[in-house]
């Protein structure tokens, strides 16, 4: 592909506001997770949530929209002077020709899940001040960021679980690519509910502990939440050095099983190697790997075999989960932002809460934050489904 | 602005009334009255037993269209359905799902059982169709609300403009249960595959060029297949069926988001 230019960027997890917030807690080997008292669940988790959601309140006319996933968004939207980024944009380049290509996995569904709980006694029928297209619908979170600017392009939600924010990427790059955009808002946004902390549970993949990713003892996950965007640009002939591209991305599907990973990762290793082919790199170009790395049994093993089966077991790797949970639908944006943040500042981040490393895993996992100049990375992101994406950021320079 | 273009290899359909796309393609291009009724899925013969059970009606749905799309394409050719790519778009996946997951979360137990769980992602179709055919290929699951129909044929163009050699757009609503009907009023499924391939010199096959456009969406004459349009997103298909089943070159606008519709130009 042509590279693009993240020109501008944010995030917002349980570590914290906005790119500095994020920084400081990826240096100081922070991590955002917390017994689990979200709402009425009572489970026996670690989750990543983010402080002080329900405060947030969406401008006026677009009240139907409001719902926790909603409110996130509008936080992450904030930071960082992205608002203002988009604003600029549109006035440049037109609000037609501006895309907006978010990722999400349950959008709004909170408001829905508490909705049941007040049906009307005699005809079941929820609150009359339930909206469904406002809060639950996927598309929800993609169409209030498209009417919060004003745009008339296209937008769309990318609904491919756990990898649908990497997948947005490639999604708003095929549009930039034939000409239909010339610019793209790109990022994930999912919230915490009880769909996801209940299923997990009933699916025995979340931990009662912070979740331990590539730890001999990991047996799970913890659940995050994320707001994190990227306005995704055709980059000008010449580039400031500490530009962050996108300069590859890779899709793949396992065609294995609906909730676990092929086990050895043949799905991973595709997508991979096609951000490789994609990025026209050879993977000894690159110099961090941002692992799925949930801290499930199985992801951890059969991500280990696909990336040593292609880059061998030299190239530093981590998973950031760790720091911030498993944002889920937000994860590959999160991730990818996390990346561009190391890209800038030359910080392979550390993974979190690993005791003992489990020796089957044969990857060169960092334990402990380095500091080195990297000029590429790769982030992974794999979903229920088997929906692969992999996505190759690199400097300018 | 350049606009997008793809040809129509083969086609798809189930819906209220319309058992398949000859059968469509009879009712749209006059020859036979649309008679109303219920979508009947049939079930998906190519899952092995244990996803068959699991499979929900979003998944019938979209796995019998797409079925249908790969038949038609077989009988004029050698097609390899484990290196196609696809584009699953729905305005809201299986709404049977999500309303047995929130009862039960409104339950005092909140029990909800592992199958339920993994079919409650909007691609769960896309996780069942790779399983059924071996497909490895990049798929992806959109979803734009009532405007999903046009975010997939946007995304499966976009792809062909960017190299693929086949896209496979598969587009799907199914009914939604009580309560949650009342604000999702989907009364009956509907689905519609296409296969895409890039547009080819000399080919007979129908070619389709698509931009934005502000110009209203086209509507159709009959009242039940125009209802049909107006009331699932996945028929906001129908204005272009209609023109492919009568072979009627020339430009019809689709439905898409508020703000913008979609001009598709059918040179056949």
């Amino acid at each position: 592909m042509t590279p693009l230019q993240l020109t501008h960027f944010t995030a917002t997890s349980c570590l914290g506001r906005g790119l500095t917030a994020t920084l400081a807690a990826l240096e100081a080997a922070h991590s955002g997770l917390a017994p689990c008292h979200f709402e009425t669940a009572e489970l026996q988790t670690y989750i990543g949530e983010v402080a002080d959601v329900d405060a947030v309140r969406l401008p006026q006319p677009l009240q139907y929209f409001d719902c926790r996933n909603n409110r996130l968004a509008q936080l992450g939207l904030m930071q960082d002077g992205f608002d203002l980024a988009v604003h600029a944009a549109v006035e440049r380049l037109g609000a037609r020709r501006v895309g907006v290509f978010l990722g999400t996995s349950t959008s709004g569904i909170l408001t829905t899940e508490i909705a049941y709980r007040h049906r009307d006694p005699l005809t079941g029928a929820l609150p009359g001040n339930f909206d469904y297209r406002g809060s639950h619908n996927s598309f929800s979170v993609a169409d209030y960021v498209s009417r919060r600017f004003g745009l008339t392009g296209p937008a769309v939600t990318v609904c491919t679980a756990c990898s649908s924010s990497a997948k947005v990427f490639a999604a708003a790059q095929r549009m930039l690519a034939a000409d239909q955009i010339d610019a793209a808002i790109v990022g994930g946004v999912d919230s915490l509910c009880l769909t996801t902390l209940y299923g997990f549970h009933s699916l025995q993949l979340s931990s009662p502990q912070p979740c331990r990713p590539f730890d001999l003892a990991r047996d799970g996950l913890s659940i995050g939440e994320a707001a994190a965007f990227a306005l995704l640009e055709r980059a000008p002939a010449t580039l400031d050095p500490e530009a962050i591209l996108l300069l590859g991305a890779g899709e793949s599907s396992d065609a294995y099983h609906m909730s676990s990973p092929h086990p050895e990762g043949s799905g991973a290793r595709s997508a991979m190697q096609r951000a490789l082919a994609d990025a026209r790199l050879a993977p000894e170009d690159v110099d961090y790997i941002n692992l799925h790395g949930t801290g499930t049994p199985s992801n951890d093993s059969a991500e280990s075999c696909a990336v040593t089966a292609l880059f061998g077991t030299a190239t530093p790797c981590s998973s950031t989960k760790g720091a911030t949970g498993h944002a889920l639908g937000a994860a590959g944006a999160l991730e990818a932002v996390i990346c561009a943040l190391a890209l800038k500042v030359g910080l392979m981040p550390g993974g979190l809460n690993l005791r003992q490393r489990d020796p089957k895993l044969a990857l060169n996992y960092l334990t402990g934050n380095q500091h080195a100049p990297l000029r590429h990375v790769l982030s992974n992101s794999f979903g229920f489904g088997g929906a692969n994406c992999a996505l190759l950021l690199g400097r300018a320079g | 602005m350049s606009t997008l273009t793809g040809c129509i290899q083969s086609l798809g359909l189930l819906g209220p009334g319309l058992a398949d796309w000859s059968a469509a393609r009879a009712v749209l291009n006059g020859e036979v009255a649309h008679v109303a009724a219920r979508t009947v899925l049939p079930l998906p013969g190519v899952l092995p037993p244990a996803e068959r059970r699991r499979a929900g009606r979003v998944i019938k749905l979209a796995l019998a269209v797409g079925a249908e799309a790969l038949a038609h394409a077989r009988s004029h050719g050698a097609l390899d359905e484990r290196a196609l790519a696809t584009v699953f778009t729905s305005s809201g996946g299986d709404g049977d799902n999500c309303h047995e997951i929130c009862l039960s979360l409104a339950s005092h137990e909140r029990l909800i059982s592992p199958t339920r769980f993994h079919n409650s992602v909007h691609n769960a179709a896309a996780g069942y169709w790779g399983i059924a055919y071996g497909c490895t290929e990049a798929s992806t699951s959109l979803c734009a609300g009532d405007a999903s129909f046009g975010a997939g044929l946007l995304e499966a163009l976009a792809q062909l403009a960017c190299g693929a050699p086949a896209v496979l757009l598969l587009a799907y609503d199914a009914d939604y249960p009580p309560p949650l009907y009342a604000q999702r009023r989907i009364a009956d499924a509907f689905g519609i595959a296409l296969l895409l391939t890039p547009p080819a010199a000399g080919s007979a096959l129908p070619r389709l060029q698509v931009s934005l456009s502000d110009a209203p969406a086209a509507t159709l004459d009959d009242a039940g297949l125009e209802s049909l349009r107006a009331s699932i997103p996945a028929a906001r298909s129908l204005p272009l069926l209609e023109r492919l089943a009568q072979r009627r070159a020339g430009t019809v606008v689709l439905d898409y988001l508020d703000t913008v519709r979609l001009a598709v130009e059918v040179h056949s």
